[in-house]
Formats: C-alpha cells, structure tokens, sequence
C-alpha cells in the first residue's frame, strides 16, 4: 500500500526482495520539434508545459522514471496522445530520446553506437507492432524466420527455430500461408512467433491486441498469459485499454499528456489513484478482481477461524468462501504460515461498494 | 433580435465579399484599358521583336559547344554520348536478331551462313502460353490474337524491331526510374533536386527533347530508344518514391527491431513491401514507351513507328491504320500481361517441397521449349520462320476507297459544317486570344494566382507568362491556349454528360470504363489517321483529334467524383425529399466539382501534349515551332518552344490544383 502514496512523477522503486531492474530509464524527455535538445539545455533540464508549449515544441514525453524487473509484464497505459508508443520507442531507441538515461542490463544504452544497437537489436529485443507489421511477401514461415535469416542463422537451423515459434502461438499447419490469407488474429500470432524467434532478453509489445475484435482479443490475452507463463520474459506493453492493463500487468504506469502520473501494481492504482484522472479509469473496476486479500487482512494469528486462504489471492478469488463460512478465514503467506485473518464485512464492502461508508482508499484519492 | 443572432452568425464567405472582387475587377479593368490603348501603343498588343531576349540561340550556342569543344580531360564529351550510345546499342543488336533480321556468319568471300530468327509463331505461341500461366484463358486468348493480327496484317517485322527497342528501353527505364527513386526516397535533398525536373518532364513535349537527343546522340535506333526512356522513365521515378514512402511506419520499425542493415532493409523489407506499388510503375513504362513509338520513330526508331509516319506523311491511310492498329494491339496484349505478372505477385502460390523443378518453373521451360521446338522445326517448314505471303490481309486500298467514298459523297456536308465551326467559334476565339494586350493577360493570371493561391503562386504564375513573352513566343502560344482551350471545353462537353451517366448507372459505368481504357492505350497519333482522313489538314482537324484524346479524362474524373460523395450524405439529401436532378445539381456536382476540375487539369495536361503532335496536320502554334525545331536540329528552338508548352501547362496545373485544394478544403474534404 505504501507505493500507491507516492508522489506521482517519482519512480516506483521495485517492491523489496523483487527480481534486480533490466531496464531502467531516469529523467527521459523527448521534445518534438526543431532544436529541442538546446531548449531542454536553456530551460535546465526541467521546463513546464507551458514554455514548452510556447517554444513551439511538442512534449511527447517529459520527465520519465521507471524500471522494468527481470521477468515482470510492465505495463504503459495511456489514451492516444499520452506519449506512450513514444516512450517504447524511445526505450528500444527506434526514436532517439532528447535527454535522459537509458540502462539495459547494466549498461547504458544511449551509449551505445550504431553496430552495438543492431547487434543488441538482433539478440535482446523483439517487438510486437499495433498493425503486426507482417511483410506481405513472405510466409508465415518465412516471416517468423526473418529475424534470424537477418543475422545470417543457416536456413535449417532458423526454419527449425520458426517452426518451434509457430508450433508455440498454436499456428501449426498454417507456415506456408502468407499473411493476406490469415485473419487479423492469426496475423498477431505471427508478429508474436516473429518477435519471440530470436529469444529476446525484453519484449515490447506496442498495442498489440488494439487492433482486433473485442473477442479476440480477450483470446489473445489470455494467449499473452498462457506464454508468459512458459517464458517468463521481462516485458513492456503498451495499451489504451484500461482492463487490459489491470488483467495483464505486474505494475502499471499510467501517463497522460507524456508524463507518468502514477506507476503501481493494479491493486495499488485501483485502491488508491493518485490523481483525479487516473481515478476515473478506476472508477468502474471491480475492485474484487484487482484487491488482494493481503490488503483486506487483518494482521494477526489464526484463532477463531475457519478455513486458509493465500494472502496473495484476489478478493474475488476467496470472497464466496468467507461470504459464506460462519468464520473468519485465515491468510496464509506464500510459505503457509498464518500471517493474519480475513473479516466478513470488509469483503462484503469490496464486493458491493457504494454503501453507507465508501471504501476509504477511495475516498482519500478523491479528496 | 435579429441583431443579437447575426452577431453571432460568423462572417460571410471571403469570396462574396465585396473586397474580394475587387482584385478581380480592378485586373478586368487594366486590361481593357490595355485593350483600347493597344490602338496608341503597338508593344502592347504585340510583344515587339526588338525586346526579344535570344535565349533559343544561347541555348543552341550551348549545345554546339558541348558537342564540339567539350572534353573532360581523358575523353571529350561527345566520346561520351557515343560510349553510352554503343552500350544500349548492344542489347538491342541482340534482340534484334534473335525477333527480326537472324544474323549472318560471314564465312569468306561471297559465302555466308544466315542463322535465322526466331519463328513468328514460335514467339507467338511462347507468349501465349507465358499469358496462361500468369492469367487464365481469356488473356491467352487476347495475346493469341494480337500476335494474330500482326502476322495475319503483314506488320510482323515491323512489330518485331519494335519490341526489340521496348524490350531494351522498358528495362532500362525501370532500373533507372527506381534506381533514381530510391535516391530521392533516402535523401532530401535528391528528392528536391528531382521533383522540379520531373515536373518539367512530364510537361515538355516529347519533341523537344527529341531535338537535344538528335544532337547528341545522332540519327538512328539507339537516339529513339534514349529519347523513349526519358519520356518513360519520370512516372517510374515517381511511383518509386510513393510506393517506398507508403510503406508502413511500423514495417520500417520492425526492420530496424530486427536489425537490418542499410541494404538489408531496402531489399528484404522495403523493395518487397512496395512491390504492388512498384509494379504499377512498371506497367506505366511500359505504356509510354509504346506510346513513343511513333515519335521515336522521327529520329530513326523504325518498325511499326515508321510505317505509320510514312504513310501518315503519303495520306495512305489504310497503311497508316494497320500500323496504328499493330501498335495498338502490341500496346493492349504488353499492358495486360505486365498486369496480369503484377496481380500474380500479390496472390500468394503455396509452393510444395515436394513439387519437381519442371512443375517449379513449368513456365519458364515452357518458353524456352516452344522457341527451341519452333526455331527446329521451321528448319523444315518454311512457313514456320516468316508467315507466308500469300497468307496476309492487305486492307490498304479498301480504306483509300472508303476515303475516295467520302470525299466524293460526304465532302459537302462535312466542309459545311468545318466551314461554319470555323467562321464561327474557331476563329473569332483565337483572335480573342492574339489580340489580347500581352501584360493584361499577364496580370489576369497573376490575379488569378494570388486570390487562388496566395502571393507565391500569383508571382509564378506571372514570372512563366511573362517568359513564354520575352522569349518572343506570345502569339504561338495563344495560338496553342486557343486550340488546348476550345478542345478542353469540347472533351468537357462531351465528357462530362458521360461521366454524370456513367455515374448513375452500373452498365454505362462498365462500359465508360472500358472504352476509356482502351482509348488511354492507343498511341496518340492514332487519333489522327481518322481525322486527317475526315477533315484533310488545318486547325480544325487539331482541335477534332485533341478532343477525341482529352475525352478520357473527363469522363472518368467526373465519374469517379460523383461516385466518392459520401453516401450518408446522398442518403440525408434524399430524406430532405431531393428529386433525382436536384440531387445531381444540389448536392453531387458541387461537392465533386474538386475532383471534376481535376479531371480539367488532366484534360488540359493531355490536350497539350497532344497539341504538338497536330503539329503534323498543319497548325500554326508552338507545337509547329517545335516540329520546324526538330527537323532543322535547332535545339534552341525546340527547346525554348517546348520549354513554353511546358510553362502553358504548369499555369494551368497550379491555379486549378490550388482551386481544387482549397475548395476541398473549404468542403471539408481534404
């Protein structure tokens, strides 16, 4: 809980005892526009929405902190003109980013020269596009295998290596069509298997399910969650889709007009919006589905109670169980041992809001 | 009230304003004072001769400079032209023996061994068969009878020198205009150097660089072909930019993700991407080039070029239409098969591992096998190696007797009404145009430059005119904007009705659509034999086979405007209770007038460019100056007459492009 308090623009420093960061970006600006690197030098490096306004700049991203950890789905969600495909762009340095640092595995990525950045390109990174960005002349195979024929894999070894991809994201029978031929769905598989084949250290993937139907795009989500489970790739995803985000994320970083107004789990941002904007995307979320039973909880030992529930499950996961018993549960860590219980009335609260009381997180966001 | 509401209304439309009249008026005004002081001052009816800037003869100073004197240290200038020359001339030897003339083995004395040609129907039945396997039967059939033709009507050698020139200069356009497009594609700068001289390009008649070629390059097949892949090449170079500029933003990410190097991306992710795209521009070199035949054949190109030329020239005009016709029908058989080649690469083939090399490459082998098969045969045959005379169709002399007919019979009547058109409209119009005082003209269009398209546009738009003035060709090309003028009103005429028709119902649309095809595939001389064979010579033949060339545009704008109105907005008209004509006129046609005076451009653009072929038939405008260019060599003249077609034409072009921009803008359609 103690994370959702902090100041907005502040970076989210991983939680304690979670995996070390892969990629870290400190103070990243972009300005659009023309001479915007001696703009940034004249204003010291932090200049308002107003002067950049009047510089006639254009200030895509401005001021962002924020580390993704080793194996974490992190993901950037903002409407469209919030900066977000911006900064993926700038992470992967497809745009060059006009002040700020830059730390992939350590080292610092704007350092990097021209060969390095393909080489790093070639080996660490794999990206999924909005418009799947499939090259109309090749087949499914031919696709997939295209990242290795650019490095110059041997043709068995990377037709071998695409098949695998293929076989993965269930397109099996499907490698000597050619993309035309598949629906828009199958085209994202695709653009998956193509980004996956070359087995990148970090995964971007930019609106990838934007651009289907609703339908199919909860498949594909689920899809997402199928592999990551496999793969545990350290990823960031960019979405507009608020539920998306809050099915799929590890930590959120919400932006808005290119700065990051809040980075948190979803429970955190669910539970306590640190502005007035990130509350009303959270306004209509079932709070069930993001709470944890560790924030209901509580602390405690077990007497008087009936039954265990992890302390990591969401509330909707538990809440028949304890609506239900004639006791309180107890919560048990991940080791299983009793860290506290679970009331009746606090999930009641979560399950039905808009009672007498308002759930105070809520309401202290609000105020 | 009333007061409060139209506070709030916004201002009226600028153009109805009274300010914005005046401009326009105040240039009326000027020139008709202009008009009346032309009685005083002769300078302004008539650009006086002694103000005449003599830039045609710096131009042809020039040209014989380089010729002669230029070297660059190692080898002169015209060793260059000459190295180049000779570099095209070899592919095309090649063709042209493998297609037409065989080649003698000289073996001593008066002893020679002639390895023959390919046979007639050898080639025939290879295309035939290439034409079924990328397309389906009917376009077999189509090419079966092309070739057909061309056999049956005795032009086969003729066509053959002909494709042999289009199968070296298609090539060569097409790795030139992309070679030049990727160019402008990677650089800025490239693509700003390149814009302005396409332009002038494709706006300067073919004549006049037919003059500078002549002189550089000599008399001879290897000129004509050079001149046909500048006029074939502009619209490659174009396509390349766009196709390679429209691929996806995100495909280009994806490259860069993947890590593709500099040529990795232009020939594994870009070339391919676009080739859709590309393959347009291919087919469009294709079309000029056929389409230069005849010009080309002014500085030696022969084949079907030169028989039309002649006989053209002779006024035999049964020879001259099957000629035309075998153009025609090589244009139409070329131009389905590169289409059918480029719909084939967007269909994917699924390829089986297990498929043999022979079925792989069935069509290929097939090629080969039917020449070889031919080629061995008509050693036995000889009917096989050249299609047998007696077996050829002459209609020669069943048209001059049509032509002998109608002069007889309908000579009258048909003089009548040329005669009438003529004392009329035709020459009332053009002393208009001449008699007009040169610098209120000037003003007029820069007037009209300015409230169109602002200060820059007005300034150019005077700087041409006053160009095509001080260059001494002011009354030529009044000569030449009343011939364009008066047929772009006629094409528009008739064009229009069409495209409104066309529009409306599906049937006519098909067949509008069609015809107009065909009728963009015909060379543009074509479109003279049946009127000098109708009309003889003269203005009025011009503006008859102007027309008849401008015609397609006009229909097929007008159609294409009325069918992108928006159907939500049809429907709201038809819920306001609009009767058919009221929706044509109250709704359709001003919100596809953009699109309609675009059609114009095009009209005007195609009416230009056929304007200097009229020259043929004896008009008395720039196009004749640049012909009289052309066979004296002058390249000052031709160049400098060309140069001011070419500003005609870019006027024209800017102040209706800018119309049309703003005023679709203004609708909200841009």
């Amino acid at each position: 809980m103690t994370d959702g308090q902090n100041t907005p623009t502040l970076a989210s420093p991983a939680a304690p005892g979670s995996p070390p960061a892969k990629l870290i970006c400190r103070g990243l600006w972009k300005l659009f526009g023309a001479d915007a690197e001696r703009f940034l030098e004249r204003t010291g490096g932090d200049p308002s929405a107003q002067q950049i306004a009047d510089a006639g700049l254009i200030g895509a991203v401005r001021d962002a902190d924020l580390e993704v950890g080793e194996g974490e789905v992190f993901v950037i969600m903002g409407l469209s003109g919030s900066g977000k495909s911006t900064i993926v762009r700038c992470l992967s340095r497809l745009i060059e980013p006009t002040a700020g640092e830059l730390v992939f595995e350590g080292a610092d990525l704007r350092r990097a020269d021209a060969r390095q950045l393909t080489e790093i390109r070639r080996h660490k990174m794999g990206m999924v596009f909005q418009h799947f960005a499939l090259l109309p002349h090749l087949s499914v195979l031919g696709n997939v295998a295209f990242p290795l024929e650019i490095q110059g894999v041997a043709r068995g070894e990377r037709e071998a290596r695409a098949m695998e991809m293929i076989d993965l994201v269930g397109l099996s029978g499907r490698e000597t069509y050619f993309p035309s031929e598949l629906s828009g769905g199958q085209q994202q598989r695709v653009g998956i298997a193509r980004s996956l084949a070359v087995k990148p250290e970090i995964w971007f993937l930019d609106e990838p399910f934007s651009a289907l139907d609703p339908l199919i795009r909860r498949e594909m989500q689920d899809e997402f969650l199928r592999l990551q489970r496999v793969l545990h790739k350290t990823i960031v995803f960019i979405t507009h889709d608020f539920d998306e985000a809050i099915r799929l994320a590890d930590r959120i970083a919400i932006m808005k007009d290119g700065e990051i107004v809040q980075i948190g789990t979803p429970e955190e941002v669910v539970t306590a919006p640190a502005t007035q904007y990130v509350a009303e995307f959270t306004r209509d979320v079932p709070r069930a589905k993001v709470m944890s039973v560790r924030a209901l909880m509580t602390p405690g030992d077990g007497a008087g109670t009936e039954g265990t529930v992890p302390a990591d499950a969401r509330v909707n996961e538990v809440a028949h169980e304890v609506v239900h018993g004639r006791k309180p549960v107890a919560v048990v860590d991940d080791a299983g041992a009793v860290i506290g219980r679970l009331e009746r009335a606090p999930v009641v609260d979560v399950l039905a809001p808009g009672g007498p009381e308002p759930a105070p997180a809520t309401a202290a966001a609000a105020s | 009230m009333t007061a409060l509401s139209d506070a709030g209304l916004p201002a009226r439309p600028r153009l109805l304003r009274p300010a914005g009249l005046l401009p326009w008026a105040g240039a009326l005004a000027v020139l008709a004072a202009l008009w009346l002081a032309g009685g005083q001052a002769g300078w302004l009816n008539s650009y006086p001769d002694a103000w005449i800037l003599p830039l045609r003869d710096w131009v042809s100073e020039a040209m014989r400079w380089l010729v002669k004197d230029a070297s660059f240290g190692l080898f002169t200038f015209k060793e260059l032209t000459r190295a180049f020359a000779g570099l095209l001339d070899l592919p095309l030897q090649i063709c042209l023996i493998l297609l037409s003339r065989g080649f003698a083995v000289p073996l001593g004395g008066d002893a020679g061994l002639l390895i023959p040609p390919l046979s007639w129907l050898g080639v025939t039945g290879a295309l035939v068969w290439a034409a079924w396997r990328v397309g389906d039967a009917k376009l077999a059939g189509l090419v079966a009878g092309c070739f057909g033709y061309l056999a049956v009507f005795g032009q086969w050698n003729s066509a053959m020198v002909t494709l042999s020139s289009i199968l070296v200069a298609v090539p060569v356009g097409i790795l030139g205009g992309a070679a030049l497009g990727i160019l402008g594609y990677r650089s800025r700068a490239a693509e700003r150097a390149l814009t302005p001289v396409l332009d002038l390009m494709q706006t300067v008649p073919v004549f006049a660089y037919l003059v500078p070629v002549l002189f550089l390059f000599g008399f001879g097949p290897v000129s004509a072909m050079i001149a046909t892949i500048i006029y074939a090449m502009p619209p490659m170079v174009r396509v390349t930019m766009l196709a390679l500029r429209s691929v996806p933003a995100e495909v280009l990410e994806f490259g860069r993700m993947a890590g593709c190097s500099r040529r990795q991306m232009l020939w594994k992710v870009l070339l391919p991407s676009a080739r859709h795209s590309l393959m347009v521009g291919v087919n469009q070199v294709i079309m000029l080039s056929l389409n230069m035949v005849i010009i080309a054949s002014m500085i030696g190109a022969g084949g079907l070029g030169h028989d039309v030329l002649t006989s053209l020239r002779r006024l035999q005009i049964g020879d001259g239409l099957e000629a035309g016709v075998a153009i025609t029908v090589l244009a139409i058989s070329l131009d389905r098969l590169s289409q059918a080649i480029a719909n084939r690469t967007s269909t994917p083939v699924h390829l089986q591992a297990d498929q043999s090399y022979a079925v792989r490459h069935a069509t290929w082998l097939g090629i080969v096998a039917i020449l070889a098969g031919t080629y061995l045969l008509a050693f036995f045959l000889p009917a096989l190696r050249s299609y047998p005379d007696w077996l050829t169709l002459d209609t020669g002399p069943l048209f001059d007797d049509l032509v002998q007919w109608i002069n007889v019979h309908a000579y009258s009547v048909l003089d009548a009404v040329k005669s009438w058109l003529l004392i009329h409209v035709l020459i009332p119009f053009k002393r208009l145009l001449v008699e007009a005082p040169w610098p209120g003209v000037a003003l007029l269009l820069a007037v009209a430059g300015w409230r169109i398209g602002g200060v820059r546009l007005g300034l150019t738009v005077a700087l041409l005119t006053v160009f095509i003035a001080v260059t001494g060709n002011w009354e030529k090309a009044m000569v030449s904007a009343y011939l364009c003028g008066i047929s772009v009103v006629l094409a528009m005429a008739i064009g229009v009705p069409i495209g409104v028709a066309a529009a409306a119902n599906e049937r006519v649309h098909r067949i509008a659509q069609n015809t107009v095809d065909t009728l963009q595939t015909l060379p543009s001389f074509v479109y003279l034999i049946p009127v000098v064979m109708l009309f003889q010579v003269g203005d009025f033949s011009a503006m008859i086979a102007i027309t008849a060339y401008a015609l397609a545009p006009a229909v097929r704008y007008t159609d294409h405007g009325l069918r992108g109105v928006s159907s939500e907005v049809i429907e709201a008209a038809r819920m306001s209770g609009c009767r058919p004509w009221q929706l044509l006129w109250k709704v359709r046609l001003p919100l596809a007038l953009p699109e309609i005076m675009l059609g114009v451009n095009q009209t005007i653009m195609m009416a230009l460019s056929m304007l200097v072929i009229t020259a043929l038939v004896g008009t008395r405008d720039l196009g004749q100056e640049v012909y009289i260019a052309l066979t004296r060599a002058d390249t000052g003249l031709g160049l400098v007459a060309g140069v001011c077609v070419a500003f005609l034409a870019i006027i024209a072009d800017r102040l209706i492009g800018a119309w049309s921009h703003k005023r679709k803008q203004e609708l909200g359609l841009a």
